[in-house]
């Protein structure tokens, strides 16, 4: 069904390496145009390292990795933003010596059709006004928030979600999730890292699994929902 | 006028306001050598061999093309920049992988090399520049005769350290640099040419230390151990200051230089150390530095 959808991220056999530590282990995974995917597995698995890698903040890596046909292995870091991609990294990365308004317009705008300063406030209502807050003096949700605002702003259409809900409390994870159904309506293809299957289940088409640097098994999301106990033996929960 | 301490009010402020002439040299240096620890996490021992650089371009274009002092104002940062960015690209750079003691040995060994190679063209004497006309003859101010052009190395000094504090803090280059001092991979993700930011970040605070050369050739020698001699005050006035606050760098050059003025007057004999003094107990009470931020 989704195999008909136009591919937009191909990973074939892909390997990296943080200095001598060899995490990614021949990772094969696609994602089509408008889909939204996660990664589960247990921590340690290769999880954050997969999304580091395809943004090329791990240089050192072998094997093939494609995005609209582009080669991301040849291209230098600070051109794979200028692609579509856009990464909001699981510690967050907001910026303690740029205030909010700083933060927000920090990352340059990599294509057109990008949210205007509106339409963020009103997928995230609680960033409206706090220009002059120092970025890190946010609670931890608004940062969050933050962090995804920062990267819809640019016209990224392809985004690198780590782990947006760890941390946090369950209204402001609802509230998250709410935003993660309206951009999937907008049309923008997603890979998501998360540990909460339900926030996980509530706006994906597919899982995959990883586990030690390789992805071991995919689901659909119906496959994902009617069998639970495939999944958890898989997580160890 | 009245006495302080034994001191006539005249004499005092004439020390303050001499204080503040090498307190203008103080910020401008510490000033680049905040910026390039903070950004390129480099201790650049060369900045007193690039400030000693561009007060020898001075007399060399000076002397052999005939450029007068207000256009080598403009060129000679400029020359010294790109050389410093040069050096960047070329050797710094290889570096940035390694222990920052590789950074700093480098550029140890960098000032050694110029400073060397400058005394055996030149000799160790040192060659006179002229005050440019327009700023001869001095100021009546009234406790003191201030030389119109020592009043505007401060007044210049000043200018370009406040500018470069508000690009820095107020402009969306500023914000890049802040950010990519932070987290440089992060910023690259985001599409910001992060390598090419470190090049002209360097070039630019090389150029500084150019400015300052310029600035001192009238009142100095220009003599190759001009920078090695002003470079280890400005050392301390980093620390003092807090490695990497660029405000904190600005603030502490010029206190620092009055301090020493001020020292000169009550006892003279303690005014070649009285910095160090100063840095001791900032080390002893706050080691991150007067306006660093605690690790």
């Amino acid at each position: 069904m989704t195999d008909s959808r136009e591919r937009r991220l191909e990973l074939k056999g892909l390997h990296s390496w943080y200095g001598e530590s060899h995490v990614l282990h021949g990772t094969t995974l696609h994602v089509n145009r408008g889909e939204v995917v996660t990664i589960l597995g247990r921590n340690g698995a290769g999880k954050t390292t997969t999304m580091r890698t395809i943004m090329g903040i791990v240089r050192k890596r072998k094997g093939e990795a494609r995005l609209d046909g582009h080669d991301l292995i040849a291209t230098p870091p600070h051109k794979v933003a200028r692609l579509g991609l856009g990464y909001v990294p699981e510690e967050r990365g907001i910026f303690s010596s740029l205030n909010v308004a700083e933060n927000l317009t920090l990352p340059p705008v990599v294509k057109s059709g990008g949210m205007g300063l509106d339409e963020i406030y009103e997928l995230f209502p609680n960033l409206e006004g706090r220009d002059k807050t120092v970025g890190t003096r946010l609670s931890g949700g608004e940062q969050q928030m933050l962090a995804m605002a920062r990267i819809l702003r640019t016209g990224a259409d392809f985004i690198l979600l780590d782990e947006p809900t760890e941390g946090l409390a369950p209204v402001i994870v609802d509230e998250i999730a709410k935003a993660l159904v309206k951009l999937k309506a907008l049309g923008l293809t997603i890979i998501l890292v998360e540990q909460n299957l339900k926030f996980a289940t509530a706006s994906a088409d597919r899982h995959y699994v990883m586990d030690q640097g390789q992805v071991v098994d995919e689901f659909t999301n119906e496959r994902l929902v009617s069998d639970m106990a495939r999944i958890n033996a898989h997580l160890g929960v | 006028m009245p006495d302080i301490f034994g001191m006539p009010v005249a004499v005092l402020l004439g020390q303050v306001l001499l204080g503040l002439i090498n307190g203008s040299f103080y910020a401008l240096l510490s000033l680049g050598l905040a910026i390039i620890f903070g950004m390129l996490n480099v201790i650049n021992f060369a900045h007193g061999a690039f400030y000693m650089f561009g007060a020898f371009v001075t007399w060399m274009v000076m002397s052999w093309l005939g450029l007068s002092y207000w256009p080598a104002l403009v060129v000679v940062p400029i020359v010294v920049g790109a050389f410093g960015a040069a050096i960047e690209r070329l050797f710094l750079k290889r570096l940035y992988q390694v222990d920052h003691l590789y950074s700093l040995l480098f550029t140890f060994g960098l000032a050694l090399v110029m400073e060397g190679l400058f005394r055996h063209v030149f000799g160790s004497a040192g060659k006179p520049y002229p005050v440019p006309q327009e700023l001869t003859g001095v100021l009546k101010l009234g406790f003191m005769f201030l030389p119109v052009y020592r009043g505007w190395v401060i007044i210049a000094a000043l200018l370009v350290c406040v500018a470069t504090w508000l690009v820095i803090e107020k402009t969306r280059l500023g914000a890049y640099l802040r950010a990519a001092t932070e987290n440089p991979s992060l910023v690259q993700a985001f599409g910001i040419n992060v390598p090419l930011m470190l090049t002209i970040t360097y070039g630019f605070c090389v150029g500084l230390a150019g400015f300052a050369g310029v600035l001192a050739a009238p009142i100095y020698q220009v003599s190759p151990g001009m920078g090695s001699n002003l470079i280890i005050i400005v050392f301390a006035v980093v620390v003092i200051g807090g490695m990497g606050s660029i405000g904190g760098a600005i603030l502490t050059g010029l206190s620092l230089g009055v301090i020493e003025g001020l020292t000169k007057t009550f006892y003279p004999s303690a005014s070649s150390i009285v910095i160090f003094i100063v840095m001791v107990i900032v080390l002893m009470l706050r080691p991150a530095g007067l306006f660093g931020r605690e690790a």
